[in-house]
């Protein structure tokens, strides 16, 4: 039995709580929208978000930023649910990356 | 998910001493780590609602879990008590609960 990497509460050590606001970047809002129109469409829920965030590498989930994790998240569901494979979404990020340059 | 306004499925009432069960498995566990084994009453009943580790596999969720908001004494969870009226509030299914005598 172990803490997951998401279930910090109560841990000393982590310092103040950041409160001051940041402003999100355009893939950040686009993460997000994509987000909602998963959900409107029935496709996957925030409790499955969820569970692929927490099963996720633990190494991984810690360098991610927030929305690098929602992306994650959602990548690994839609594979999961046969909507996409990893071979679609890596031949399709190639396709940016040639078309726009490194991320 | 809506707003519970039954809560049928549930085995405590308010003020009900409950004990935490120390449990892991994989899965989308919505109780903390923190407060797994912990010792407390039932401070509210919240009403039925699906289940989110059953969501959490794309499954339908049901049978509803009664949600509690359960409260601990500050001094059972973290050990040292900076005011001894402090109380930690968490919100718990009733998988998740034992009761006390």
């Amino acid at each position: 039995m172990a803490r997951g990497h998401h279930d910090v509460g109560g841990l000393p050590g982590a310092g103040a709580i950041e409160v001051t606001e940041h402003p999100l970047s355009d893939w950040e809002i686009l993460a997000d929208a994509v987000n909602q129109a998963l959900g409107a469409r029935g496709i996957k829920r925030t409790d499955e978000m969820r569970r692929a965030r927490e099963e996720m590498d633990s190494a991984a989930y810690r360098d991610m930023t927030y929305y690098e994790r929602w992306i994650a998240s959602i990548e690994a569901i839609l594979i999961e649910k046969n909507i996409l494979s990893k071979a679609e979404i890596d031949q399709k990020l190639a396709a940016f990356e040639s078309k726009w340059g490194e991320p | 998910m809506g707003r519970a306004v039954t809560a049928a499925a549930g085995r405590f009432k308010t003020g009900d001493r409950v004990k935490v069960k120390f449990e892991d498995r994989p899965g989308h566990l919505r109780t903390p780590w923190y407060i797994r084994g912990k010792s407390g009453w039932i401070e509210r009943v919240y009403g039925d609602f699906l289940n989110p580790e059953l969501l959490a596999f794309g499954k339908d969720g049901l049978p509803k879990k009664t949600l509690y908001l359960v409260a601990f004494d500050y001094s059972e969870v973290f050990g040292k008590s900076q005011g001894p009226k402090d109380k930690v509030l968490v919100d718990i299914y009733d998988h998740w609960l034992d009761a006390l005598a």
